[in-house]
């Protein structure tokens, strides 16, 4: 999980220096949390011969950010709806609900093997960057 | 910023004093235990300050979520007190609003729970 900290950091500071204000710069290190997190744990099953790969840019009109783990790949239409009724008081299954509310677009690819997951963030025309 | 955890009692509540984060790794497994450990001796009063909470994912939002469930299935109550912006607009994006009994105001969640 120490790797899923640094990746959440460096989402932070990225988003700082695009000169995004509190509450998107939350969003963008939260997504990208939940993001890392997933590719660890259900990616990559928590296997430490298993690696998660990010990939962080500035495009000037967006973040983007590429995380993409080694496992067997799922269906992302396939996860259940967190605010159904029936799943309101689940423990767990709520990360890529977050991300898809969090980021402005989210695309899973999936890779045969592992699962490609790309968040963008898009920035305001007339932004000043840090 | 680790999870702290502290505990008092008030008018038979026990009011956890929560701060740092809540995460998976970070705190998460701490509020369960703290939470399991008060009911297994019997507490059926517990408020949740998360006033100093910075921080919560979506495994720390499953711990709130698993802390209630567990403690209505034993009979008990568990409410929230004080929540930052992030951690409110979280709840509010989840729909979890609608699921705990929430307050801004320590005197008031005390008596609620008479």
């Amino acid at each position: 999980m120490e790797s899923v900290s640094e990746i959440e950091k460096a989402a932070e500071r990225m988003a700082e220096e695009a000169g995004l204000n509190e509450d998107e710069r939350f969003h963008v290190s939260m997504a990208v949390r939940e993001a890392a997190v997933n590719a660890v744990l259900h990616g990559n099953q928590y296997d430490p011969e298993r690696k998660i790969a990010v990939v962080f840019e500035n495009t000037g009109k967006a973040l983007v950010f590429t995380i993409a783990d080694q496992g067997n790949g799922f269906v992302p239409e396939e996860v259940p709806d967190p605010l159904s009724p029936e799943n309101l008081l689940r423990g767990t299954g709520r990360g890529i609900f977050l991300i898809r509310q969090l980021m402005d677009e989210v695309h899973f690819r999936q890779l045969n093997p592992g699962t490609e997951l790309r968040l963008v963030k898009h920035l305001a025309p007339d932004r000043k960057p840090k | 910023m680790a999870l702290t955890i502290a505990s008092r009692e008030v008018d038979g509540v026990t009011v956890l004093d929560l701060s740092g984060r809540i995460t998976l790794g970070e705190g998460s497994v701490q509020l369960r235990d703290a939470i399991r450990d008060l009911i297994s001796k019997g507490q059926k009063k517990i408020l949740l300050n998360l006033g100093e909470v910075n921080y919560i994912d979506s495994s720390g939002l499953g711990e709130l979520v698993s802390a209630y469930t567990t403690a209505k299935n034993q009979g008990a109550s568990l409410k929230l007190l004080k929540l930052t912006k992030k951690v409110h607009d979280l709840l509010q994006l989840t729909k979890l609003y609608t699921v705990f009994d929430i307050s801004d105001d320590e005197a008031s969640a005390i008596a609620s729970f008479r």
